[in-house]
């Protein structure tokens, strides 16, 4: 498994798509916290960070199945999987050493961000005026919720024959589990399926958890989705019919 | 025993890829496994290799079970599989060191492994290259070198010469020869000259079912004592005519004026060439036929194919 991140890491700074990660993420977050207007902290007159944590689970969607898409899809397309299944390496070990490597990347896209956390942190009245709990809290919920995405965009590559299909699709399937569910149970006539619904998507606990009260049932939620769609992927990589 | 496989079946949906498959190699042995297109070579070769589980039979590499060892069974295995497969963003030294690393070698040890497998498959001028910037014949070297990384005691080739311009083909093959000396090698391949050049065992399978299985000389011993001869005359010659030759002659008729003539007699030739003297027959041609392995395969294959 290490051997496989090890690797996967470097590819991800060699091919440059660690660098488009972080710098996409990072001028994103930025525009909406200092420059497009209506969204600023100036414009909301709060030295808070709510619009980063609003827009960054939306901007994963997108980035954590650029970074997942390649994958398998790649591999399957070279034929370099059946050079690395022949090795001493179980299939756990692959779809981990993948996993956590995407996971890394979430990370160092992250790291940046927490230059604006401290100049929030200076433009507060007074000075250092900025809620730390739910702060901590919503990084954690967004590494969570990382793991969530890289977990379904490393099973839409596993079933995909092309990156652009396993982008598309991981998108599609973040996007659903996100907010989509949530939504669908806003319909008028499902009244009774609502609550149900909107406590199955991420967006729930990922909110509940930014408030900065780490509830062990979100982190349960959390980690079984991951290792959900993390079995998912191993059952369909394991079959060998790709 | 290096590999070992008893009762081997492979099904893709309702097809059988391979049947009952059985055999055997010992080290030493460069075993050329030989089948027309489809006959379930690489099929055989990634199910001994652990990329796909067989539908049934046992197989061992090394003596271990490829099914309920396959880790320990994977150590003992280097692959090259079909189109040989590589990273194309990696460096030569890179992608070597990775594969290395995942057999478990580590810092100096893997280093002195990657510089020898880079001077063994003379790569030494293209070590620091990206692999995409290597012609056919260096990826091919660098599929080769991966696969013997961990120095295994099993080397498995699926068609290690494909598409290599033939000075390429001759250093390949003279590589798998000198490593022959220590490991088992098996290779598969159509090129039956390639069998001839390198391999001392040949395995010939037809439609996932084994056809042949023996040593080189041995299969062209066996056939030695049949003697062939093609012969072509000017005219038409009725069947009676050739029947005079004597019950020992088999004949076919392969074009309207050409016969195939075959007999466990050595003299067949003269014999033939007598009769058509007696009768008075213009002989425009009379070749005897080389018993090649090419024949022993195309008889061995399309037999098969009849029944």
């Amino acid at each position: 498994m290490w051997t496989i991140l090890k690797k996967e890491v470097r590819s991800f700074l060699s091919a440059l798509i660690a660098y488009m990660v972080m710098l996409v993420f990072l001028i994103a977050v930025g525009l909406f916290l200092w420059m497009l207007k209506g969204y600023t902290v100036f414009d909301l007159g709060v030295a808070g960070l709510d619009v980063l944590f609003q827009f960054a689970p939306l901007l994963f969607i997108f980035l954590v199945s650029a970074i997942t898409m390649r994958s398998f899809a790649e591999e399957k397309r070279l034929g370099t999987l059946e050079t690395l299944t022949t090795h001493p390496v179980s299939d756990w070990g692959i779809i981990l050493g993948k996993f956590f490597a995407a996971l890394a990347l979430v990370v160092f896209a992250l790291l940046p961000t927490l230059v604006y956390v401290y100049t929030i942190w200076t433009l507060g009245d007074p000075r250092g005026n900025l809620d730390t709990g739910a702060t901590l809290g919503s990084y954690m919920g967004l590494l969570l919720l990382g793991a969530a995405f890289v977990s379904m965009g490393l099973f839409a590559s596993v079933w995909a024959d092309n990156q652009i299909v396993a982008l598309i699709a991981g998108m599609a399937l973040s996007f659903l589990w996100y907010q989509l569910l949530g939504m669908i149970g806003e319909l008028p006539n499902l009244p009774f399926l609502s609550n149900m619904l909107e406590w199955l998507t991420l967006d729930f606990h990922y909110r509940s958890i930014s408030r900065g009260v780490l509830d062990t049932r979100d982190i349960v939620y959390f980690a079984s989705f991951t290792g959900l769609f993390l079995y998912f992927t191993k059952l369909k990589f394991s079959s060998r019919k790709w | 025993m290096s590999i070992q496989v008893q009762g081997l079946s492979k099904r893709y949906g309702t097809q059988w890829a391979v049947k009952e498959l059985s055999f055997s190699t010992a080290k030493g042995d460069i075993l050329g496994f030989l089948g027309p297109n489809g006959a379930g070579k690489s099929t055989t070769m990634k199910i001994i290799t652990c990329f796909i589980p067989p539908t049934s039979g046992t197989i061992s590499v090394c003596g271990y079970d490829v099914r309920k060892q396959s880790m320990q069974a994977r150590r003992h295995v280097g692959y090259l599989p079909e189109h040989n497969p590589l990273y194309l963003d990696m460096y030569v030294r890179e992608y070597l060191g990775f594969m290395g690393g995942l057999c478990g070698l580590k810092g100096k040890t893997l280093r002195q492994r990657v510089d020898a497998m880079i001077e063994t498959t003379g790569l030494e001028r293209e070590q620091h290259k990206f692999i995409a910037q290597l012609s056919k014949g260096y990826r091919q070297r660098v599929g080769l070198a991966q696969a013997l990384i961990h120095d295994p005691d099993v080397l498995i080739l699926d068609e290690p010469t494909s598409g290599l311009d033939p000075n390429q083909v001759v250093e390949i093959r003279e590589l798998i020869h000198s490593l022959g000396k220590e490991k088992t090698v098996m290779l598969s391949t159509h090129i039956m000259q390639e069998v001839e050049a390198i391999c001392n065992r040949v395995i010939i399978i037809n439609k996932g079912e084994l056809v042949a299985d023996d040593r080189i000389e041995n299969l062209r011993s066996k056939e030695q004592n049949k003697h062939a001869v093609r012969i072509q005359f000017a005219t038409q010659v009725p069947l009676t005519v050739l029947e005079e030759l004597g019950s020992d002659v088999h004949i076919t008729m392969l074009q309207s004026q050409q016969w195939r003539l075959e007999s466990n007699d050595p003299g067949l030739r003269q014999r033939a060439s007598q009769l058509a003297l007696r009768h008075n027959l213009e002989v425009l041609e009379l070749v005897s036929e080389q018993n090649s392995l090419e024949s022993i395969f195309q008889k061995l294959t399309r037999h098969v194919d009849h029944s």
